[in-house]
């Protein structure tokens, strides 16, 4: 599935143009995105969260050459999947 | 940012939808992800990431409390991985 599948539904279901559809749809995801990265959660009842964590710098190894390495602090994206999509994964199969 | 808020911005950029209308599309946007990964295919978002499905197998776990035995059954789960693009925003 593509962002052009969803885009079909969208359209399918509201019956406006295609073009409108692909709007609607790339606003709902650069919304999230923009959300994200001011490092504010986005929580999707039904579906999951994206959370936005800080991690603090760490030393680590090139496991190739086991020379030493400083892994800098960051941010990161997890996506935790809520339980409804979890038990709906695992019920139809 | 939950979905009702989601719901509200997107109505807001959008200057001829309506909230009922947004609530619709931004239900089924995520409703079709999830039958999509029900059904055990991959989705891919362009600049956002993608979703996969990883099946787990059954394994022999124990009851932390009383120590025994239950068997876990085989299961799927989603994995998100983060577009480079939006990995590279939000680290910034």
């Amino acid at each position: 599935m593509t962002k052009a599948d969803i885009v079909q539904q969208v359209y399918e279901k509201l019956g406006t143009s295609k073009k409108e559809s692909g709007q609607v749809v790339e606003s709902v995801f650069s919304i999230v995105k923009e959300t994200l990265e001011n490092g504010e959660n986005v929580k999707v009842s039904g579906f999951g969260n994206f959370i936005v964590r800080n991690k603090n710098s760490r030393k680590g190894r090139n496991p190739q050459t086991g020379e030493k390495i400083e892994i800098s602090a960051r941010r990161v994206l997890t996506f935790k999947p809520s339980q409804v999509l979890k038990r709906n994964m695992n019920t139809s199969t | 940012m939950n979905k009702s808020e989601l719901i509200e911005a997107v109505t807001n950029k959008s200057s001829y939808l309506n909230r009922r209308e947004t609530k619709i599309i931004v239900d089924l946007i995520f409703n079709s992800m999830a039958a999509a990964l029900a059904e055990g295919s991959k989705i891919e978002i362009r600049g956002f990431g993608s979703f996969k499905v990883k099946p787990r197998s059954a394994r022999i776990g124990r009851n932390p409390k009383t120590g025994d035995k239950v068997e876990v059954p085989a299961k799927n789960i989603p994995f998100f991985k983060v577009g480079k693009d939006l990995k590279m925003l939000v680290d910034h």
